[in-house]
């Protein structure tokens, strides 16, 4: 077992435990928020598609492969990021969303 | 500093967006910035990764890139709030997938000539094949049931969970062959195929009322997916990143499990919502009477309370009803009525899903109100006022032994003086089980559609 592999593994395992800790607090009103915020968060694996991407001399089926995980990944990342983005629009503070409410008035 | 040692500190700042960012969407007022911050983070770990030394086919990419962008933001700009649910489950699907091919492509260029691969770069590759693929499987079918392009109740049949244990258990084994026999890529491609029907079998028999939790549950693997994916790249930001939704995505299921009174194997074990049997036993609907009310008569009942709880479910989101509730709302404060909302956890499709909803019809935060502080005001309450929530009402998942839902914490409706519900029909609701509430002799229907309905009572309260 390469000593790289250890490392990776430390840094798994503490990740582990951060994740749990940072949302451990999180009021059930930002459920559907976070599991979208964590969700856009995972595209991450779009890096790991573009690596495999990028190797050179890859047969056809290959490429076809790796560029559609491409493909899935930014989805993944641009839809993750502006769902959750729309989701919390919603959540204003009090006072814009009452200078809001005075505008809809106005329109209407 | 070399060109890689620059990348792996952009990584860092990555890795350190994200941690702010998760931090940050667990309080309302800082969790749109949060987004902001890993959106930033996500954006220069992309950049930094087109600086891979020896990286080609930049152009194919970037086309690729370019193209699929734009549809992500608009299938996201476009989609109804209501909707929102079933796209994050699309969403989780198509990472699954991006890890599972990810995982295709390393084993095909990690196979070494010969020789064989290191344990943990084989284990890896097979855990994020299987888990992506999985993932990405069962999220379509999430995302099929809350379109309800497939039925939402749960579709079983005999010895399916051993039919679900063997396929799995073959496919655990597949990946030990691979780990330790040949390692040949038609294998690593039956595994694949095998978790893409593993993951509709596995959804399949789960009730669409619990697909918010089975959407967290496969956001969770999606994030293991990528971060077993960093394990074969040697990359820490996919091993991070992926851990940290891993972690933080578990940790949600059971949070969500545990606001609908479920524990998490009867969520995805229990074949929840099939259609209960007469003989079981409890209330059941067809033993009483049904009164329907008009909306002139409900109007004067509501003018004239002085406590109005109004219990939003998704029936109102679907009729895209929160605005007319709102005018109702302060029609009724006009008069001196006290009104307040009943915000069930689960109300919506998924957990702060109403929350969303209320918030964009710009209802005043401060009156909605959570389950376990309601609960009590309802004995003093004149007219609870349902709109378009059935199983978060029914009783009998607090006296009916016999109920699926037996166990679910409940809005206490029954127990105010008055409940008029506003539904579209007698169907039951989406866990697929009767609601005795309806037959209750202090229960009054307004039959219709949500919307409608609301505005009919606007314009009645307002000529009274």
């Amino acid at each position: 077992m390469n000593p790289g592999f250890l490392v990776e593994l430390t840094v798994l395992i503490l990740a582990a435990f951060l994740g749990v800790q940072v949302i451990s607090k999180v009021p059930t009103l930002l459920h559907t928020p976070l599991m979208s915020g964590t969700n856009a968060i995972h595209g991450i694996v779009l890096v790991g598609a573009i690596i495999v991407a990028g190797i050179p001399g890859q047969p056809t089926w290959l490429r076809v492969v790796t560029l559609t995980a491409v493909a899935l990944g930014t989805a993944n990342v641009v839809g993750g990021f502006v769902v959750t983005d729309r989701m919390l629009e919603m959540f204003k503070p009090k006072k814009k969303r009452e200078a809001a409410a005075e505008e809809e008035a106005k329109a209407e | 500093m070399s060109r890689t040692d620059w990348i792996y500190l952009a990584y860092l700042v990555t890795i350190v967006c994200f941690i702010l960012a998760l931090q940050f969407l667990s309080h309302p007022a800082r969790a749109r910035n949060g987004n902001l911050i890993g959106a930033f983070g996500m954006a220069v770990a992309i950049v930094a990764t087109f600086f891979t030394p020896h990286l080609t086919n930049y152009a194919s990419i970037l086309i690729v890139m370019a193209i699929t962008a734009p549809v992500g933001a608009y299938a996201a700009r476009a989609v109804k709030m209501t909707a929102m649910p079933e796209m994050v489950a699309l969403f989780n699907g198509v990472g699954g997938g991006a890890a599972a091919l990810v995982a295709l492509a390393d084993f095909h260029h990690a196979i070494p000539e010969p020789g064989r691969l290191d344990y943990n770069e084989s284990v890896s590759i097979v855990l994020s094949a299987l888990i992506g693929a999985v993932s990405f499987a069962g999220s379509l079918i999430a995302f099929a049931k809350l379109r309800e392009l497939i039925g939402g109740r749960p579709i079983t049949y005999p010895g399916q969970q051993i039919v679900n244990m063997g396929l799995l258990a073959a496919l655990v084994a597949l990946g030990g062959v691979i780990v330790f026999g040949p390692q040949k890529e038609i294998l690593l491609t039956v595994i694949i195929l095998g978790a893409l029907a593993f993951g509709v079998l596995f959804v399949l028999p789960i009730g669409g009322a619990d697909m918010p939790v089975v959407i967290s549950l496969l956001n969770a693997f999606t994030g293991v997916a990528a971060a077993a994916t960093g394990f074969v790249l040697h990359q820490n930001v996919l091993i991070v990143s992926g851990m940290l939704v891993g972690a933080s995505g578990s940790l949600l299921t059971l949070m969500m499990a545990r606001s609908m009174g479920r524990s998490v194997s009867n969520v995805f074990f229990g074949a929840f919502g099939q259609l209960q049997t007469a003989e079981e036993g409890g209330i059941s609907a067809e033993g009483g009477t049904v009164r329907s009310a008009s909306a002139e008569d409900v109007a004067v009942m509501l003018a004239y309370a002085d406590r109005v709880i109004i219990v939003p479910g998704y029936g109102l989101a679907v009729a895209q009803a929160q605005h007319a509730v709102r005018e109702l709302a302060d029609e009724l404060e006009k008069r001196g009525v006290e009104v307040k909302y009943a915000i069930h956890p689960v109300a919506g499709r998924m957990p702060g899903h109403m929350n969303v909803l209320l918030a964009e019809a710009n209802v005043p935060y401060d009156q909605l109100v959570e389950m376990d502080d309601i609960n009590p005001e309802f004995e003093r309450t004149d007219v609870a006022l349902v709109i378009g929530a059935n199983d978060v009402t029914n009783p009998d998942a607090r006296s009916n032994r016999a109920s699926p839902i037996f166990g679910m914490p409940i809005l206490n409706v029954d127990q105010a003086q008055n409940v008029v519900v506003l539904k579209r029909s007698m169907r039951p609701g989406f866990a697929g089980v009767d609601n005795p509430l309806y037959t209750l002799p202090n229960t009054q229907m307004l039959f219709g559609d949500a919307r409608e309905s609301v505005v009919k009572l606007v314009a009645a309260v307002k000529a009274l």
